[in-house]
């Protein structure tokens, strides 16, 4: 009996040799995490890229060895049991894996009988896959003719073939219009609702905010934190109030008044706008802005936002997300 | 586990030899090279037929046996290719995370080129027998074995250097560096008896050298020829140590 946790890690660690000019040098992709992933949902692994979601991931469906820790995948040992996690879990890989001049069904049907299974009871798997997943009208034809959504639905049913009951999915949804995301958001959810536990890493806020129940932010091979989105965001402290004017030189006003006025967490103006952060924003509004015309201080725009995950990656990191690809 | 072992590389020979069937041209296509030799370059062969060292017997019966080592070679060595595009493709990874066994994954492929390997050699044999080949039967069904482990061994090396290398630019020119001097060391095109001692010491090292000797003994009926023997040694257990590191590679891809 597994227990409650599916996923369970203690100083998880990857150190590649990279050989390069001048000698050898390490590089530690994963430094050690402890994770936690319980029976029946989806952990979310958030962070950019290169933060080593993907090592992480290919560590625990046995594709790398970790250079230190230890981890047990539904109650079996990383080291020792691989043949049973490999059994047990199902895995998509971030470029899928379809054999692109073979149909669907081919693919499907070779990959449960890869799990053992006898060739009806692939047969028999393979269609169920098809029509769960709506894959009737493209199945049949070499996968290299898909477009990207159906691509990725072969990709998830080749994960999903042998019924395991603890499914990796490393970035499903990169690359994909938002129609095909937002239809395997849905079937990740009803995946589920069907019993499986989901480790899914990305490096898209609202993905994870979406479908998670629990994640778990990863920056430089290190978890950063770990919470519900809920409890994550509300880590951060308040809501964004953004107020613009029509010169700079209001908005600075704009700044001393308020923070005159009020109790902030932080305040901010960045040319004609003002960054305010503060607890219950909905309530705080209506005053905010009658003491801002009292002194002839007219908002253009006023904008509230809840705190997001993007807030929050700030929050732990310093740094937006996205920064690194900006650059 | 014998049986999982069986089972897995069945199932991985199929896959693959659907991927041939599924362009069978180029299973001709690679057999375009030593036809080229055999209508263009044997009739060379016969105008040197008087000058000493040429081994004993008719050219066509001596050229055909080695031009079907050098099929073998040539014709397996580039396998390696098809097995980068499925790397790329992540087909290999998702293998990998299932239970298959991992040796099954390579068989599946080594065995699929031997097969189509030999269908090559039977067909190169039919058509160099309007030109006078004499073949003993035996001998010639014997020597597929032979030329079975030649391409076994090559498609070996071939997968292991592109699980190594994982792209396309560096596999060709280290397989050609590989197979030029295998073949022109084993008196394959030209004998060796023409060349310098030195040169013929250098061969004495050519694993291929020995089965170009078992196969041309094979063809001509001499199976108490102790080269036979030698050949098929020499040629086993370089298959299997090939194979093994090509494993290695494989293995060392995931960790």
């Amino acid at each position: 009996m597994i227990g409650d946790l599916v996923i369970e890690t203690k100083g998880l660690r990857k150190t590649f040799i990279s050989k390069e000019r001048g000698g050898k040098k390490e590089v530690e992709a994963v430094k050690g995490i402890d994770l936690t992933v319980r029976k029946g949902e989806i952990f979310g692994f958030l962070g950019p890229n290169g933060a080593g979601k993907s090592t992480t991931q290919k560590m625990l469906s046995t594709l790398l060895c970790p250079t230190g820790g230890e981890a047990k995948v539904l109650g079996y040992d990383l080291a020792e049991q691989q043949e049973q996690i490999r059994q047990n879990v199902g895995c998509v890989s971030q470029v899928g894996g379809a054999d692109l001049s073979s149909t669907g069904v081919e693919n499907l049907v070779l990959q449960a009988q890869l799990y053992g299974l006898d060739t009806l009871t692939a047969k028999k798997y393979a269609a169920e896959f098809v029509e769960r997943l709506q894959m009737s009208s493209f199945i049949e034809r070499p996968a290299q003719s898909y477009s990207g959504g159906q691509k990725r639905r072969l990709d998830i049913a080749l994960g999903m073939i042998h019924h395991p009951q603890l499914l990796l999915l490393d970035e499903p949804t990169s690359g994909l219009d938002p129609q095909s995301r937002a239809y395997l958001w849905e079937e990740i959810k009803k995946l589920k609702a069907g019993g499986v536990t989901i480790f899914l890493t990305t490096q898209y806020m609202d993905e994870a905010d979406k479908l998670c129940d629990t994640i778990a932010i990863i920056d430089n091979g290190k978890i950063i934190v770990t919470g519900t989105p809920g409890e994550l965001k509300s880590s951060v402290g308040g809501d964004t109030i953004v107020f613009t004017f029509l010169s700079e030189e209001t908005a600075r006003k704009a700044e001393t008044l308020l923070t005159e006025k009020i109790q902030v967490e932080r305040i901010q103006t960045n040319n004609n706008s003002v960054y305010l952060n503060i607890k219950d924003g909905e309530r705080m509004m209506p005053e905010l802005l009658r003491s801002l015309d009292a002194k002839n201080l007219e908002a253009q725009t006023v904008t509230l936002s809840r705190p997001s995950l993007d807030d929050v990656f700030l929050k732990y990191t310093g740094r937006s997300l996205r920064e690194d690809e900006r650059k | 586990m014998k049986m999982k072992m069986l089972h897995d590389t069945k199932l991985m020979f199929i896959r693959n030899m659907q991927h041939t069937l599924r362009s069978p041209v180029f299973v001709f296509v690679s057999m375009f090279q030593p036809l080229m030799y055999l209508l263009l370059f044997m009739p060379l062969l016969n105008g040197l037929g008087s000058v000493s060292g040429l081994p004993a017997g008719k050219t066509v019966d001596v050229f055909i046996p080695g031009l079907l080592v050098l099929q073998a070679l040539f014709g397996t060595a580039f396998v390696g290719f098809s097995l980068i595009d499925d790397i790329r493709t992540g087909v290999i990874e998702r293998f990998l995370v299932t239970p298959v066994k991992r040796p099954a994954i390579l068989l599946g492929r080594v065995l699929r080129d031997a097969i189509v390997l030999l269908l090559q050699c039977v067909l190169i044999t039919l058509v160099a027998v309007p030109f006078g080949l004499n073949v003993n039967v035996d001998g010639f069904l014997l020597s597929l074995l032979l030329y079975a482990l030649i391409g076994i061994t090559m498609a070996s090396i071939s997968y292991g250097f592109a699980l190594i290398y994982k792209i396309e630019d560096p596999l060709a020119p280290t397989l050609n560096t590989i197979t030029l001097p295998l073949s022109l060391l084993s008196g394959i095109i030209l004998p060796l008896a023409l060349a310098p001692i030195w040169l013929q010491d250098l061969a004495k090292i050519n694993p291929f050298s020995y089965t170009v000797n078992a196969a041309r003994a094979l063809f001509a009926g001499n199976f108490q020829n102790i080269g036979i023997a030698e050949g098929f040694v020499v040629i086993s257990v370089l298959a299997i140590l090939v194979f093994l590191w090509g494993l290695r590679s494989l293995k060392k891809m995931a960790s």
